[in-house]
Formats: C-alpha cells, sequence, structure tokens
C-alpha cells in the first residue's frame, strides 16, 4: 500500500477511537433528553465532577480543604487513608446519586412543564456552579487518575501491521480499553431500557410523560433514575479521559465535543448518538490529516464538527436517526 | 406617594405612545442621563473606569444585541463571543487601514461588517429551530476564533498573533491607544451605549419589533397571519450583531486595547453575556443594563469582601464566583423567569400605590 494511504488508515483508526469517546459522552445527553426533554448542558461538567471526586475519593482528600483552611486558618488536605479504585468507583456513583436526587429535588422539580430553553439554560448555570462546587471541593490542579487502565501503544497491533505492511499502526491501549468500555456500556444501557421494568417505565416516561403518570410510573423516580445513569456515563466518560489527559478544567470541555455528534446523530436516538460520534470522529481527523494540517494551518479539529453538523442540519434538521419534528399551531 | 400618576394626562397620540408615558419615570430618565453625562466624567479616575464604568457600558451594548436575539425574537444564540470577536477585528483593521478617519466611522462600520456576518450565520436559522439552532451558532464561534487565530491577515502578520490598538482619536480628543484620558473613553462608550439603547428601544417597539416577538411567540402562527419569517429573523441577527459587533469594537479598542482572541472572545464571553440577560430579563431593555451592571459588579465586590477583607485566596474566590453566578441562574430562571427587570416592574407597582396599598 502507499504510504500516504497507510497513514490515512490509521489516522481513520485513531478517528474511530475518538469517536467512540465522544459517543460515551453524548450517550449521557441523550439518556436525559429522551427522559425529561432536558438539554443538559451540564453532562461535560459531571465527567469533570465525578473523575474529580473519583480522585479525590482515591487519594483522601478532604472535601472543600481550601476553603475550611482559607476561612479557619487551619492546614488540613488529606485524610491520610487511600482506597481502592474499584472502591472509589462504588463511592463515586453513590456521590453521583445523590448528585441527581438534588438536582431533581432542588432545581428540576421546579422548572416542570416550561419551555426546553429555560431547561437549557438552567443547566448552563448548573454547569457553572457545578464546576465552582467541584474547584471548591478538589481544588483546581491538574490531577492524574491511576485506576490501572492500560497505556501507551499496543505492541500486538505495531508488530502484526509492520510486519503486514511495513509500517506499524501507533494505536493507544487506553483507546482500546475505551472502545470496548463503550461498546459495553451502550450494549447494556439498551438492554436494559428494553428488557428490565425499569427500563420500560423509562421508556414510557419518554414517550409520554401523562400517559406514563397515569398508569402509575413515578415521574420523579425516573428522572432520578436518569439523571444517575447520565452521571454514571459521565463517571466512565470522565475516567476515560482523565486518564488519557489528565483531570483538569479542559475535561469538561468534551460536552462541546458532544454537541455537534448529538445534532448529526439526532437527539432522541442512542445509535444515533454512537453513529453520529463515529462520523465525526473520523471526519475531523480525516479533515484535519487531509487538509486542515497541509492546507489550513492545522487544529481545525475545534470547529470541523460544527460545521459538519450545520451544514448536515440544512438538510435534514431532525439529525440521521432523530424522530421528525412535527409542528403545530 | 412617591410614585404616581394622578394628574399625569396625554393628550395627544405621540404623548401616550412615549417611550416613558409616567412623568415621574421620564424626569428619572433625564436625571440619570444628566448624571451620567455631566456628573460622572468629572468624578472619575481610571481605576472607576478601568474596573466598573468601561465593562459595564459596554456589555451593556453587548446585551442589547443578545437580547434582541434572544429575548425578543426567540433564536438562541451562543455565538456572542465571535461576533464580539468580528467586531473587534474588523474595528482593527479599519483602523490600521485608514488611521485619519474618526474612531466613531471606525465602530459603527465594524458594527455594519458584524452585522453581515451576523446574518450570514443568521441563515441556518430558517431551517433550524431551538437546541438545535443554539448548537449552530456554536458553529459560529468556534470556526470565527479559528479564523481570526490562523489567517494572519487578520492581525497584520504580527509576530505575536495579538491585535493591539494604535492611538487614534475623535474631533482631536485621544480614545485608544495607552495615553488616554478616563473620561474621554467613559464619553465615548456611553455615547455608543445611549445610541444603541435608544436605537433598541425603537426598534422594538415598532413593527419590526412586533414581527419579531411574533416570531418567538409562535412562528408558524406568526406566519400565517403575514409575518415574514425570512426577513423578521434575519433582521433580528442583522440588528442584534449590528450591536454586538459595536461592543465587540469598544471591548477591544477602547477597553482592552490588546486582544488575544482565543482567550478574551472565547465561550465564555458568550456565555457571560447570556447570563446577563437571563438575570437583567430577556425581552426588556432596562433588563440588559441591570444584567451587565449586576455580572461586572459581582466579581468587584467577590473580591474587595473576600480577597481584600478576609484574605481569601484569590482562586477561591474565583471559585465562588463560579458558584454564585451558577446558583443565581437557577435561582432566577426557577423564581423570576423574567430576571431584574420583571423585580424592578413589580417594584414599580408597589410603590405606585405605597404607603397606602388600599
Amino acid at each position: 500500500m502507499p504510504e500516504q494511504l497507510l497513514f490515512a488508515t490509521e489516522v481513520f483508526l485513531n478517528g474511530l477511537m475518538a469517536g467512540v469517546l465522544y459517543a460515551l459522552v453524548a450517550l449521557g445527553f441523550v439518556l436525559i433528553y429522551k427522559a425529561s426533554g432536558i438539554f443538559n448542558f451540564a453532562q461535560g461538567v459531571m465527567a469533570l465532577f465525578a473523575a474529580m471526586t473519583l480522585y479525590g475519593i482515591m487519594n483522601g482528600l478532604v472535601p472543600f480543604a481550601h476553603l475550611i483552611n482559607a476561612i479557619f486558618g487551619t492546614e488540613i488536605h488529606y485524610f491520610g487513608w487511600t482506597v481502592p479504585a474499584l472502591a472509589a468507583i462504588i463511592l463515586t456513583v453513590g456521590v453521583m446519586i445523590l448528585f441527581s436526587y438534588l438536582v431533581q429535588r432542588f432545581i428540576f422539580r421546579y422548572l416542570v412543564g416550561q419551555e426546553p430553553i429555560i431547561l437549557f439554560m438552567a443547566t448552563i448555570g448548573l454547569a457553572y456552579f457545578l464546576e465552582g462546587v467541584g474547584d471548591l471541593m478538589w481544588g483546581s490542579d491538574i490531577k492524574t487518575l491511576e485506576v490501572g487502565l492500560p497505556q501507551g501503544i499496543n505492541e500486538t497491533i505495531d508488530r502484526v501491521t509492520f510486519e503486514a505492511f511495513g509500517y506499524g499502526f501507533f494505536i493507544d491501549n487506553l483507546d482500546i480499553v475505551a472502545s470496548v468500555v463503550a461498546a459495553v456500556l451502550v450494549l447494556v444501557l439498551v438492554l436494559f431500557a428494553q428488557y428490565t421494568k425499569q427500563g420500560r417505565a423509562m421508556r414510557a416516561v419518554a414517550d409520554d410523560h401523562q400517559a406514563a403518570l397515569s398508569v402509575g410510573v413515578s415521574l420523579n423516580f425516573i428522572w432520578i433514575l436518569v439523571w444517575s445513569l447520565a452521571g454514571f456515563v459521565a463517571l466512565v466518560a470522565g475516567i476515560m479521559w482523565g486518564a488519557k489527559s489528565g483531570v483538569q478544567f479542559s475535561l469538561s470541555l468534551i460536552a462541546l465535543k458532544a454537541l455537534p455528534v448529538l445534532m448529526l446523530g439526532g437527539f432522541t436516538s442512542i445509535p444515533g448518538a454512537i453513529v453520529g460520534g463515529l462520523i465525526i470522529g473520523v471526519g475531523e481527523k480525516l479533515f484535519e490529516f487531509l487538509i486542515g494540517q497541509p492546507y489550513l494551518g492545522g487544529a481545525t479539529e475545534n470547529w470541523f464538527a460544527y460545521m459538519l453538523a450545520l451544514i448536515f442540519l440544512l438538510f435534514r434538521p431532525q439529525g440521521l436517526f432523530g424522530e421528525k419534528i412535527i409542528e403545530r399551531v | 406617594m412617591l410614585y404616581r400618576e394622578a394628574g399625569d394626562f396625554s393628550t395627544t397620540y405621540p404623548e401616550d405612545s412615549q417611550t416613558f408615558p409616567i412623568k415621574f419615570d421620564r424626569y428619572r430618565y433625564y436625571v440619570v442621563l444628566f448624571i451620567a453625562i455631566f456628573v460622572i466624567p468629572f468624578m472619575i479616575n481610571d481605576y472607576w473606569v478601568n474596573s466598573i464604568f468601561m465593562p459595564f457600558l459596554i456589555y451593556s451594548i453587548a446585551a442589547i444585541g443578545l437580547n434582541i436575539l434572544v429575548g425578543y425574537c426567540g433564536q438562541v444564540s451562543l455565538g456572542t463571543g465571535a461576533f464580539m470577536a468580528v467586531g473587534a477585528y474588523a474595528c482593527y483593521k479599519l483602523m490600521t487601514a485608514f488611521p485619519e478617519v474618526s474612531m466613531f466611522i471606525h465602530v459603527l462600520l465594524a458594527g455594519g461588517i458584524t452585522a453581515a456576518v451576523g446574518v450570514l450565520f443568521g441563515l441556518p436559522s430558517l431551517r433550524i429551530k431551538g437546541f438545535y439552532l443554539a448548537v449552530a451558532t456554536l458553529a459560529a464561534q468556534f470556526f470565527l476564533v479559528w479564523m481570526f487565530n490562523k489567517v494572519s491577515w487578520f492581525y497584520n502578520y504580527s509576530a505575536s498573533g495579538q491585535i493591539n490598538a494604535p492611538e487614534r482619536d475623535t474631533f482631536g480628543i485621544l480614545i485608544t491607544g495607552p495615553n488616554t484620558e478616563a473620561w474621554a473613553t467613559y464619553l465615548f462608550c456611553l455615547f455608543f451605549t445611549i445610541l444603541s439603547a435608544v436605537l433598541a428601544r425603537n426598534l422594538t417597539r415598532g413593527a419590526m419589533g412586533r414581527q419579531w416577538m411574533a416570531i418567538r411567540d409562535m412562528d408558524i402562527a406568526a406566519e400565517i397571519i403575514g409575518v415574514n419569517p425570512l426577513k423578521a429573523k434575519l433582521t433580528a441577527f442583522a440588528v442584534s450583531s449590528f450591536f454586538v459587533g459595536i461592543s465587540g469594537a469598544l471591548f477591544f479598542a477602547v477597553y482592552l486595547g490588546a486582544v488575544e482572541v482565543g482567550e478574551v472572545f472565547g465561550i465564555t464571553k458568550s456565555f457571560l453575556v447570556l447570563f446577563m440577560i437571563i438575570i437583567g430579563g430577556l425581552g426588556s431593555i432596562f433588563g440588559c443594563f441591570a444584567g451587565a451592571a449586576f455580572l461586572v459588579l459581582l466579581p468587584v465586590v467577590l473580591k474587595v469582601i473576600g480577597a481584600d477583607m478576609l484574605g481569601w485566596p484569590t482562586d477561591i474566590v474565583a471559585h465562588l464566583n463560579l458558584v454564585i453566578v451558577g446558583g443565581l441562574i437557577v435561582v432566577f430562571l426557577i423564581a423570576e423567569p423574567h430576571g431584574l427587570a420583571q423585580l424592578w416592574r413589580v417594584a414599580k407597582e408597589k410603590l405606585r400605590l405605597w404607603p397606602f396599598p388600599h
């Protein structure tokens, strides 16, 4: 194979891996949007918060240490213990469930029936709030998350491709793990939605709030459930991205990466989120490689996804798999 | 008692439909204008201008622009930062290309150029609505910021990639550059703020504003009663971008003097202006001022209380600021979706009858 094509293939594969991660974040959006009609802008910050919390619990950080020290003039930072990764993850899931309950109890309970755009703006406020709380709780320094995920180049793929084409592909172990985890997560979520009682109730709520309410589904419970699920997805996304590039503010920007994925795939479709994620992941990497880097001065990844989604939407306003938008007066 | 309209009779239609039909309101407005124009310039120094008055005036213009789009026409935009950048860069290119022309002209032209760009990015609004549109405006945000970073023509091939405002004057008084006087820059910004507010107020009361509001309330119904959605939406984008462009030009040329686009006009700026109009009040010109004042003053007040008086580290104060702003947004959306402007309206209603409510 010619060299250029080999490079392109490598970029393509890496794009697929990145796309899986985008899809993972997008999934959290879709879950909440389907069940409650809330477009949750705070999803990215939730991922950041979850990753920070996981780090804090694992390393035995004292929550709000900086604030306490500033107010009382004390010097506390650590509890002095460390928690194994698995236990910390379970504890973090607990924190995210508590967070979901609080969000439901103190914010969205009062906003039921408001216009979608008001709900959207409320989640932007929530994003700011959560970001501030996260920074106050755990400090805003860059943290490295060590949960025992494999990292670095995958030797096997490198060797096999080198033998076959004379050029070893560079594929990160972490990306492979992330893809597998994302695939499993999606499968579990789909199974949960299709075959369990709660999953059925969730789909009923997504379909029609009032009808679901009238057959005895507790809206409150379902909303807390989907926010918890989204929190869990955020945690997984946070672990993956946190292991990749450190737990820091930029982690919350993955929400911005997931938005075009959603537009492309449609806000209401789980398969759409995955296909959209893959298209965007591959598209932006290939565009950067073929056009952006050589002709446009690079860093096109920032906007390519948005432009692609924008142009696509002009032809199909509901996205690839979204439900047809029907408007009535 | 204080605030009453008894004996306030309008005898002609223009009198009845003026902006401030109640005498007390009108005089209050004149007093505010008088103080702003003739008193404040003599009392301020560089600190006050740079930390409070100038950001307040400039953000007010941006908020008016965004409020026209979001509050009056119902098209949510998250691209305000990028449109401010367009205004800033347009102003920069004009300033360096035509050094002898007055700054007034440059700022207005920068607004005009931004309006054209705004219309271009407003085109998708004809097909896409709601969140999809909000996300689509993010395309403008990221693309434009990237473009200003990468295409060196925009920053005159300077090595740092920054743009720096050269010294320019209007009527012989320096407006930009390091050697300006506090009162001159203040009055320059004040002029544009008053201009924007009067213009916006009258536009929104007229036929155009009514069309925008019809589109906002229900676009299909508006179309059926004869509002042209193409015209209404695109004019909203154009007028909104015009004001945002002016504010961007002032922000760069008069306030900051030097700009690195990704830092100054990033997405946080878009959110900041959006927060201003949510807290101030969607669909209200007064709300733009209230929201801008609130969000400009809050960090200053927090800094004075937290960092200077209590001696907390500044990063904690900055995080607290985030928490408070985010929390306030949510509280306002729950308790008072029409923002500070509505609180003001309620207060006025109460004041009419005070102190004998029955």
